[in-house]
């Protein structure tokens, strides 16, 4: 057990990805806090730096790899994000046309 | 079956029995993503039926929402403590990482009982709008998952006292660990889509 689960992450490993997310999260907080920025480049920024923070704590702190487990954690992981992408993306698209061909609001 | 083959895979067979409980809970993690998908779809689709009730901006704070972010994202920390310290076998090191997860994820939900308290208070509960139907579902199913989370942290905490550090506790740590990592990434969709996008 210890030998297969020693790679799993150091201090230092952790302290990164502790110092990265911070980091990750203070630029979205404070760019929407000073409202200083048209809406367009914050929700850019908002986007950018959640997906880049979700990456950090699934390398970082869960330890994903293409290598554990023969590729089948990564593999499940990208087959839920596949389902992810058309459950919310195809939902966000029937709705908005919906909206518009109903002309509600 | 000759020692020879075997020697091979004698790290993954050893594994194995820990190593096949973790990823059947990280396929279950991942159908639990596929929920909190379509929580955050139904949320973005009824964002804007607000019914005449107050939007995103009106009742969200951010400077309350950084706080819970940093107890969760600190806590996630200490979790990843905890399985540090698990590998190296210091088992009064793990109950103390536990123990300030806990306290950090304690607070995390005494923060969120607090805004949705004063939420329904002032009205906007609920059964106000569609807005604050699906939000309240969102979010309310992040809290719930991190309740049984702590609650799950106070059982390993029992465990460890009573059956002590072994084959059959380890891999209920690193369970745990993926799933209150995983509660990190959720609330991190939840604070950019739900709390920054709502107020812009």
């Amino acid at each position: 057990m210890s030998d297969s689960h020693s790679a799993h992450g150091s201090v230092k490993s952790y302290v990164m990805g502790l110092i990265l997310s911070i980091i990750l999260t203070v630029i979205p907080f404070s760019v929407v806090m000073s409202g200083a920025f048209s809406t367009m480049a914050m929700v850019a920024v908002i986007v950018v730096t959640a997906t880049l923070q979700i990456l950090v704590q699934l390398i970082m702190f869960m330890h994903m790899n293409t290598k554990s487990d023969e590729g089948w954690n990564f593999l499940s992981f990208v087959f839920t994000v596949t389902i992810l992408v058309l459950v919310v993306g195809g939902s966000l698209w029937i709705m908005h046309h919906l909206h518009l061909n109903m002309m509600i609001g | 079956m000759t020692t020879e083959t075997l020697s091979h895979h004698d790290a993954h067979d050893h594994h194995d029995a820990g190593g096949t409980k973790v990823f059947g809970f990280w396929v279950y993690l991942m159908s639990d993503l596929v929920i909190f998908g379509s929580l955050f779809a139904t949320y973005a689709v009824l964002m804007k039926g607000t019914a005449g009730g107050p939007t995103g901006a009106d009742i969200f704070e951010l400077p309350f929402i950084l706080v819970e972010t940093f107890l969760l994202l600190f806590s996630s920390f200490t979790y990843g403590m905890a399985v540090l310290a698990m590998n190296a076998g210091r088992i009064g090191q793990i109950q103390a990482w536990l123990g300030i997860t806990f306290l950090l994820g304690a607070a995390f939900v005494g923060m969120e009982i607090y805004e949705f308290q004063h939420l329904i208070h002032a009205g906007f509960g609920p059964d106000r709008s569609a807005f604050l139907s699906s939000f309240f579902t969102l979010v309310g199913t992040h809290g719930l998952h991190v309740t049984f989370g702590l609650i799950w942290i106070l059982v390993m905490l029992v465990q460890l006292r009573t059956k002590g550090l072994n084959d059959v506790t380890r891999p209920r740590i690193l369970c745990l660990s993926l799933f209150w990592h995983f509660l990190d990434i959720v609330w991190i969709c939840v604070f950019s889509f739900v709390y920054l996008m709502g107020v812009l």
